[in-house]
């Protein structure tokens, strides 16, 4: 059975960018711990030497002639934005 | 009567003759939507421009030859329109107007369909019920105490209830095919591939298909025709030429080998929907069909192997909402902050439930017990299906294990809300294309027949649907 404590849902959070509050760390402790421990019904399976599945199809390197064509009008981008100024995106400081 | 009830073929007749107006259909929606959406929540957002274009179609409509034109239509809040708000039903995209159209609305409109409003879903498509939608629930037609299914519920009640002819939803894990059978209407997964992806909002790219929900098996066919094919946006397109599927429907299935496996009516499936499958199969072979037992043994396998890679997809594919380019955007003085700050409040619980499981799967020290394995397993599901179809034209079973429960009857346990797709999850994680069609009611609420193919070959999965659905009887509205 899986074993998860609520300082390795802090990080996952952490790694997945998300904020959390000391109730849904609770919440998402017993949540994944339970997915998990339902998932690892799995282990039943013998997949030694078995390819892990990367595409349905049997696609390959699908490549297109790298052309120049039309992107969004900067109008468009800048509609979209939270934030905006002089032609850029504008985010706090990157670095202290 | 509704002029829906004409359906594509007649449809296009009568507005080519001037009989129909393409304006009194856009009429027939607005209509209808004013009178039931109020119980049924299927509409996000309605096309005001829609009278205008249709009063243009009006005047050129005796010229045209596509079948589609001037047909209304609705279209799934995460694929994107150009000019019409997107919101995938979550907080995050609230105010989200595209700046693009995907392909397949592309192609719509080029084949002249007119986009009547956007479809309520559960938030990123993550949901068997519709009530992971930030802003409302959709209900079932039948019954409106109960669920329309998810994620697509909006697409296939919004058929059910006469306010459109047709839609279009997506299918990542039975996406369109739970809640056709739900709402007792025609949905199809096509072939992963077959349908360009481009503008639709990823959840899981190696699962998610565009698909079609109509009234009839020919009307759906009628949608892929106009929407299928290879698309240069999409590098995990296809390259499959145009195809007309109506050619397919000949009504006989004479000879079709048909595969019946046996997991499809073990635990957890209700009675009364293993009985009306049963029903369905012997009419099957009343028409021609030869039916046989098989084994999918690896299908037990396939929720867990699902759930593992569908999430682990998704924590990936949803890092782009950080609030920077659009969406939310939270205030903090730090950058981090704003990403984080940002996610929880744009996001539901679902989806932050997912987004901590993949990236828990996906994590160092985890990668191979969960999800490499998973990804193992997948191709052991895929043999199954590989090894049953090399030998049967079609496999079938019911779409769902019950038919559509009440709302708030799942949501104490994550697992349980699963369990509800354990039918339709092989499909995808084998790639294979499947259908669901009406097969009689459960106590009023539909019950959904499964038809799944090979790899491209929608034909003959419409093909024996049109058979089944000639034998039967076909669509009905519910009174509503």
């Amino acid at each position: 059975m899986a074993k998860i404590n609520e300082e390795q849902v802090r990080h996952v959070a952490h790694l997945a960018r998300l904020a959390v509050t000391d109730e849904e760390v609770q919440q998402f402790t017993v949540q994944l711990e339970k997915i998990l421990g339902f998932a690892e019904q799995l282990n039943e399976l013998d997949t030694t030497g078995v390819e892990p599945t990367t595409h349905v199809l049997d696609l390959k390197n699908v490549l297109r002639k790298d052309e120049v064509r039309p992107s969004l009008p900067r109008t468009e981008v800048e509609r979209l934005s939270p934030d905006w100024e002089d032609g850029q995106v504008r985010v706090p400081a990157v670095f202290e | 009567m509704s002029l829906f009830e004409h359906g594509v073929k007649n449809l296009h007749t009568l507005v080519k003759d001037g009989e129909v107006k393409v304006s009194e259909l856009v009429q027939e929606s607005f209509d209808r939507i004013d009178r039931v959406d109020g119980n049924i929540g299927a509409f996000l957002s309605l096309n005001e421009d829609a009278f205008e274009q249709a009063k243009r179609m009006d005047e050129i409509a005796k010229h045209e030859a596509n079948p589609l034109f001037g047909l209304p239509i609705g279209v799934k809040d995460n694929i994107v329109t150009k000019g019409m708000t997107t919101t995938c039903g979550s907080k995050f995209l609230e105010n989200f107007v595209p700046a693009h159209d995907a392909t397949v609305v592309e192609r719509l409109h080029e084949a002249g369909a007119i986009t009547i409003g956007k479809l309520n879903m559960d938030e990123f498509a993550m949901g068997s019920s519709n009530e992971n939608s930030a802003y409302k629930p959709v209900r079932n037609p039948w019954n409106t105490k109960h669920v329309p299914g998810g994620s697509s519920g909006g697409s296939a009640a919004a058929v059910a209830a006469g306010e459109v002819l047709f839609s279009l939803g997506s299918d990542t894990g039975g996406s369109i095919r739970q809640p056709a059978a739900y709402c007792g209407v025609v949905g199809l997964k096509p072939t992963y591939g077959l349908v360009s992806r481009y503008g639709l909002v990823a959840f899981a790219s190696s699962l998610d298909q565009i698909g079609p929900l109509t009234r009839t098996v020919e009307d759906n066919a009628y949608l892929l025709s106009a929407i299928a094919g290879h698309c240069d946006m999409d590098s995990t397109s296809a390259n499959v030429n145009p195809t007309d599927y109506t050619q397919a429907l000949t009504g006989d299935i004479k000879g079709l080998k048909i595969a019946v496996p046996k997991e499809y009516f073990g635990e957890g499936i209700s009675e009364g929907v293993k009985e009306n499958i049963r029903a369905a199969i012997k009419k099957l072979e009343s028409l021609g069909a030869t039916v046989d037992e098989v084994s999918l043994p690896n299908s037990k396998y396939a929720l867990a192997t699902y759930y593992l890679l569908a999430s682990s997809e998704a924590s990936s594919n949803l890092a782009r909402f950080d609030g920077i380019r659009y969406g939310v955007r939270a205030e903090a003085d730090a950058l981090e902050d704003v990403f984080k700050y940002s996610r929880a409040q744009g996001f539901g619980d679902e989806v932050k439930r997912r987004i901590m499981l993949g990236t828990y799967a996906l994590s160092s020290g985890y990668y191979d017990a969960y999800y490499k394995k998973a990804q193992q397993a997948r191709t052991l599901i895929k043999q199954d299906f590989d090894q049953v179809l090399a030998n049967y034209d079609v496999i079938i079973g019911p779409t769902a294990p019950t038919p559509a429960f009440e709302l708030g009857a799942q949501n104490d346990d994550p697992v349980t809300m699963y369990a509800n797709d354990i039918l339709t999850i092989p499909i995808n994680l084998a790639g294979v294309p499947a259908i669901s069609v009406p097969a009689g009611l459960v106590d009023g609420l539909p019950v959904g027949l499964q038809i799944i193919g090979k790899h491209f070959d929608e034909a003959t999965i419409y093909r024996a649907a049109h058979a089944f659905e000639l034998a039967t009887g076909g669509f009905t509205l519910p009174k509503l």
